[in-house]
């Protein structure tokens, strides 16, 4: 029995050595970027923002299930609170992360109460309608928020009081690696936890869930909250580096883009995020710098490559490509 | 205080079709009783009621002495009544060890916590080990659900609900979708079963219901028409004429 629970490893399981050496591999990837690219920190800072973002749409879509198209609801929310909180309150870039995780935690679970009691389409819809009637909130109301102007006026203080935020962007960018590296960390151990289990239990099937006792819908509120907060950290991270929050971290393209990212990358096992959004975004910087104007035909290329020969995205290339060879006609 | 299930004046109707009509039910513990009747009879929507699935339109449900007529489906389960289901529901991407775990985890009120390991409960795992032992399944494991043939598919159903320790076990056609040559592995599962859990079993398999049951309920139009042992069922002329006359006429 002893060996039979020695070979019992979760196949989404926490720090197995390979994954720690892929975990490892890819801070080493985030160190490197910062002195390959020194030009390009600003573009790569917002690469590291997008990764939460898309982590998080992960937890709630890859792993509980959950289809939104309104996931820039939450991450606006935290963008918004922590900028105003920022402008208003305290400049504390720590203090500010706290906000809008709780900004963002706050609107997806009120959010959470009324989509969660829908499913598929309808759900889809809410969704979006969160996100549109906060962006419309967000644009009238101009003396609080900036309107269309954006919120203006965020300068914040150094980090510890030791690190300040430079023109070039090189505070910013440790900041944000240094916090997306804490968000996965976090997101690794909660996905392994009885919590992740019953997530993807959910996501496989709700009714069997209410058959062994699960309250699945408080159980999916709970994961949307959490998934807010993350989302949130994401939002407040890119007010307090680009120091502007602008109506287009509340709106639909974000959500939009977002989804795809985590579609090219794979959904459920959080790697599909950082892939994907790094896929996408590099794409997206390179082709939009040949042709701004149709770069979204090479995303739309790739996207129908995935969906047709990568249903598991290009987290599951590898397998792919094992498959394939082991394969002979 | 009576131990076991007591359902008085059951009744449930969608519009104006009635489908569950004034249902009295005991099922005490230790019981293996058997719910037949031709199709469309309302026997699975009469398990649905039990489990909370469906709400009646009148009636009462007491689980020892207790009404939990009020109760939604999860807390139903909570309070000791788990169900099969007629087409195998589980978690088919997840491992046969995962599937029974999650339930365990559920029933130990464990599966909130976000910063433990899901395999981390050494206890949990030795009583998985124990109900893949129980039914067989230690060879399939590690395997995800749905790589397994429905016979096993079904055991891990059983094993999953068992898992939640119910008092009242109701199995929906346990049979169903199960190659006839398969048959006896789920007979001799449920015959398995701890003596002291009440069983329900809804089942058009007759070879299999009267193996396992000692009491038969007849539910026809939703409505209990009678109630024995298999002899005298068997022995039941309205039950041959109304139910095993009209199948053998098919």
């Amino acid at each position: 029995m002893d060996t039979a629970i020695r070979q019992n490893r979760p196949r989404h399981g926490l720090l197995t050595f390979r994954r720690l050496y892929l975990d490892l591999a890819l801070i080493g990837a985030g160190i490197a970027a910062f002195f390959l690219f020194p030009d390009s920190l600003g573009f790569l800072t917002r690469v590291l923002i997008m990764i939460i973002m898309v982590l998080s749409l992960d937890l709630v879509l890859g792993y509980a299930g959950i289809a939104t198209l309104g996931h820039a609801a939450l991450f606006g929310s935290g963008a918004y609170a922590a900028g105003l909180f920022a402008v208003n309150f305290s400049a504390d870039p720590l203090l500010g992360l706290a906000v809008g995780a709780v900004a963002g935690a706050v609107i997806a679970f009120v959010s959470g109460l009324i989509l969660l009691r829908a499913q598929s389409l309808t759900l889809l819809m809410l969704s979006i309608a969160v996100a549109q009637i906060l962006q419309e909130i967000a644009s009238k109301e101009r003396a609080i928020t900036g309107g269309s102007d954006g919120l203006l006026g965020i300068s914040m203080e150094p980090i510890f009081g030791i690190y300040a935020f430079d023109f070039v962007g090189q505070t910013g960018y440790w900041y944000a690696l240094t916090v997306l590296t804490a968000v996965f960390v976090l997101l690794k151990i909660i996905v392994a936890s009885p919590f992740g289990l019953a997530a993807r239990g959910i996501h496989e099937s709700a009714e069997r869930m209410r058959a062994i006792g699960t309250p699945v819908y408080w159980r999916l509120v709970a994961i949307y909250t959490l998934a807010g907060g993350v989302a949130g950290i994401g939002g407040a991270l890119s007010a307090q580096v680009t120091e502007l929050v602008s109506l287009d971290a509340l709106g639909f393209s974000l959500s939009a883009e977002a989804l795809i990212m985590l579609i090219l990358g794979g959904l459920g096992r959080l790697y599909g995020a950082i892939f994907g959004t790094v896929i996408f975004m590099t794409i997206h910087h390179l082709a939009a710098s040949v042709d701004p104007f149709n770069w979204l035909f090479v995303i739309g290329a790739l996207v129908l490559i995935v969906v047709y020969f990568l249903p598991e995205g290009f987290i599951g290339l590898p397998a792919r490509a094992r498959k394939l060879m082991r394969w002979s006609p | 205080m009576t131990s076991g299930l007591d359902i008085t004046g059951l009744c449930k109707s969608f519009g104006g079709i009635i489908v569950a009509n004034n249902i009295d039910f005991t099922l005490r513990p230790g019981d293996r009783k058997a719910l037949i009747g031709p199709n469309g009879a309302g026997k699975t929507t009469f398990a649905n009621l039990i489990t909370g699935f469906l709400a009646p339109s009148a009636g009462t449900l007491h689980l020892d002495g207790r009404n939990i007529i009020n109760l939604k489906e999860a807390k139903r389960v909570k309070a000791g009544i788990a169900k099969t289901f007629q087409i195998t529901t589980l978690f088919k991407r997840m491992s046969v060890r995962e599937n029974i775990r999650l339930a365990i985890l559920e029933r130990e009120g464990k599966s909130f916590r976000w910063f433990a390991k899901d395999n981390g409960y050494s206890d949990i795992e030795e009583e998985i080990e124990q109900l893949l032992e129980q039914f067989s399944l230690q060879s399939s494991a590690a395997d995800e659900v749905h790589e397994l043939a429905y016979g096993r598919q079904r055991l891990v159903e059983m094993a999953l609900t068992l898992a939640l320790k119910p008092r009242i076990l109701i199995l929906d056609e346990p049979s169903a979708g199960v190659p006839a040559s398969d048959s006896h592995i789920i007979t001799d599962a449920i015959e398995r079963l701890p003596e002291d859990l009440s069983v329900l079993i809804i089942e058009h398999d007759m070879n299999l219901v009267f193996k396992v049951a000692r009491k038969i309920v007849v539910l026809v139009n939703g409505a209990i028409l009678t109630e024995g042992t298999p002899g005298e069922i068997a022995g039941n002329q309205q039950v041959r004429d109304l139910y095993l006359g009209a199948r053998h006429e098919h």
